[in-house]
């Protein structure tokens, strides 16, 4: 398995997603720059950091979705490439088109940085294979602009759709339906807000987040 | 010529700023705020001289980068 992890100038979990790739699935890891223009040859997933890409100028992700790699990064998603794009990445992917809806500020206006619950809402996924539908798991986040924003048309496609990849156990942010993570419609590109790299070494405090790289690593491995 | 764009939340589309700041309002006994909308406003200098295309161009520019439509609406003028 060959990955790439995306580096804008503000990221600031990529090298987290990296590690969780290496360690976990024992992935080759690329980093690659944003102004590059081509990802390398023969990825099998593309990582989307967290972080404040370009400082959040004008909204969350929009410049990093508009940088020359993202065009490169919808190219491979569009022939089928698997892409995970966490917090700040699932902002780049909702304004890449990628994934729809968007994210706003929390409710609250709070910068919100602890554990919480989620709720496994489809094991349908490469990268939701490891757990069970229903399960609740520990994954920590860290965000201020989380609250996930579709309209009711948009989150009954999503739900008859089964793309809810996870929800939280309770409401943090202000969420549509609570959702934290949905999947595109080839069900190969997931975004979510929670952070599962940083839940990935007993050190962390928790491991729940290890079932989702294992996931890809069978998925991928084997494809 | 100058363009001037505001992009502000679409109707229905909860401002979690917005009403933090009419909180504050009232917190200072500014009475009959009813409600509080932020937005932004993006001041662009174009070369273009003509104003129907300069329009056409900025807002091909809403739609790809200056607005984010799923949440954002947007208004151009022309100066």
């Amino acid at each position: 398995m060959r990955a790439a992890v995306i580096v804008f100038p503000g990221s600031n979990c990529d090298r987290d997603m990296a590690v969780a790739l290496r360690e976990v699935t024992g992935a080759e890891t690329a980093m690659v720059w944003h102004g590059d223009s081509g990802l390398p040859d023969n990825i099998d997933i593309v990582g989307i950091p967290g972080g404040f890409s370009f400082g959040d100028y004008l909204r969350c992700g929009a410049i990093a979705a508009n940088s020359p790699i993202c065009r490169a990064v919808v190219d491979f998603a569009a022939k089928g490439g698997a892409v995970l794009g966490v917090c700040n990445g699932f902002q780049v992917l909702t304004e890449t088109g990628l994934l729809p809806g968007a994210l706003m500020r929390n409710a609250n206006l709070k910068f919100i940085c602890k554990p919480v619950e989620l709720v496994v809402e489809t094991a349908d996924s490469l990268f939701t294979s490891g757990y069970e539908k229903g399960q609740r798991i520990e994954i920590p986040v860290a965000h201020h602009d989380g609250n996930y924003r579709a309209d009711a048309e948009l989150r009954a496609q999503l739900e008859a759709e089964d793309r809810i990849a996870f929800r939280y156990g309770t409401d943090i942010n202000g969420a549509d339906d609570r959702i934290a993570g949905v999947l595109s419609e080839n069900r190969r590109v997931l975004g979510l807000m929670p952070h599962p790299e940083r839940a990935v070494d007993p050190l962390h405090g928790g491991t729940d987040g290890v079932a989702m790289f294992r996931s890809l690593a069978a998925s991928l491995v084997s494809a | 010529m100058k363009a001037r764009v505001m992009v502000m939340l679409r109707n229905g589309v909860l401002d979690p700023q917005g009403e933090a700041v009419r909180a504050a309002l009232g917190n200072l006994g500014f009475e009959g705020v009813g409600g509080v909308r932020q937005g932004k406003l993006i001041e662009l200098d174009l070369a273009e001289t003509d104003p129907e295309a300069a329009r056409h161009s900025v807002t091909a520019m809403c739609e790809k980068l200056l607005a984010n439509t799923v949440i954002e609406s947007y208004q151009i003028e022309i100066l």
